[in-house]
């Protein structure tokens, strides 16, 4: 797997609060190397969120979403002690899921 | 073949690649939308969203500065008091619009917080797809450094 990603759930007043940090490059394919050449884009793509085995949120990231992917989003359905599941999957078919527990 | 079109080839493999071994659905991998990443222009991007037009509302608060001192990491922010179903960050003077898109399932809070890269100062547009219809908000985001490299 890739290299981990950060997570922090927080619940209050039954909204769960979720920050997420991803480590990825996200090549954009516009930038070149020293020599010239154009390096390739290379980017998350599909972001997924579950919680209790439901899904609470997806996204498709293009090349413009920054390095080191930070994303924030909030949902109802889990309390203190939940676990929080995040996957992505990149351009290149490189994969990532990390956990966090409600707290 | 153009190196963008290459990679989107790239990906469109693997998502097939992806879904047969489970680690997304068969829906999500319907999904990257290529043509909406690909779109250059506002239009490009609503069209491939199948969106016929878009409304200003109120009822959407996009986040964003003023100023980025640099536009390789820039916050952006889309909360609405309407019932989001989808979210989509667009930067309009990048060489593609579409920075993300977003979908809320049942239970998710219509709030949404990333960063992208603006190659330029240029607006920013928050949609939101509720009931059926897109809504926008807009923001002139200045930039005083390019994110997009070269």
């Amino acid at each position: 797997m890739a290299d981990p990603m950060r997570v922090r759930a927080t619940e209050s007043g039954g909204v769960v609060d979720v920050k997420i940090l991803m480590k990825h490059d996200m090549e954009t394919g516009q930038r070149k190397d020293s020599s010239g050449k154009t390096i390739p884009s290379w980017h998350i793509a599909h972001v997924a969120i579950k919680a209790k085995d439901k899904e609470v949120f997806r996204g498709q990231f293009g090349t413009a979403i920054s390095k080191d992917p930070f994303l924030n989003v909030k949902f109802k359905g889990a309390v203190k002690g939940d676990e929080v599941v995040v996957s992505w999957v990149d351009s290149k078919g490189e994969s990532r899921t990390d956990k966090a527990i409600v707290s | 073949m153009n190196k963008q079109r290459r990679s989107v080839v790239q990906i469109t493999a693997l998502i097939g690649l992806m879904v047969t071994t489970g680690l997304i659905s068969q829906s999500q991998a319907q999904d990257w939308n290529k043509a909406a990443f690909d779109g250059k222009s506002l239009d490009d991007v609503m069209k491939a969203l199948g969106a016929s037009g878009f409304e200003k509302s109120n009822a959407i608060t996009l986040n964003a500065p003023d100023i980025a001192e640099n536009g390789a990491v820039v916050p952006v922010g889309v909360v609405t008091s309407l019932k989001a179903t989808q979210m989509a960050i667009l930067v309009e003077k990048n060489p593609s619009a579409l920075a993300a898109q977003f979908f809320f399932p049942e239970g998710a809070q219509p709030f949404v917080t990333t960063r992208v890269k603006m190659a330029q100062s240029s607006n920013v547009y928050g949609l939101v797809k509720a009931d059926g219809k897109w809504f926008v908000a807009s923001k002139e985001v200045k930039v005083t450094l390019g994110g997009c490299g070269g």
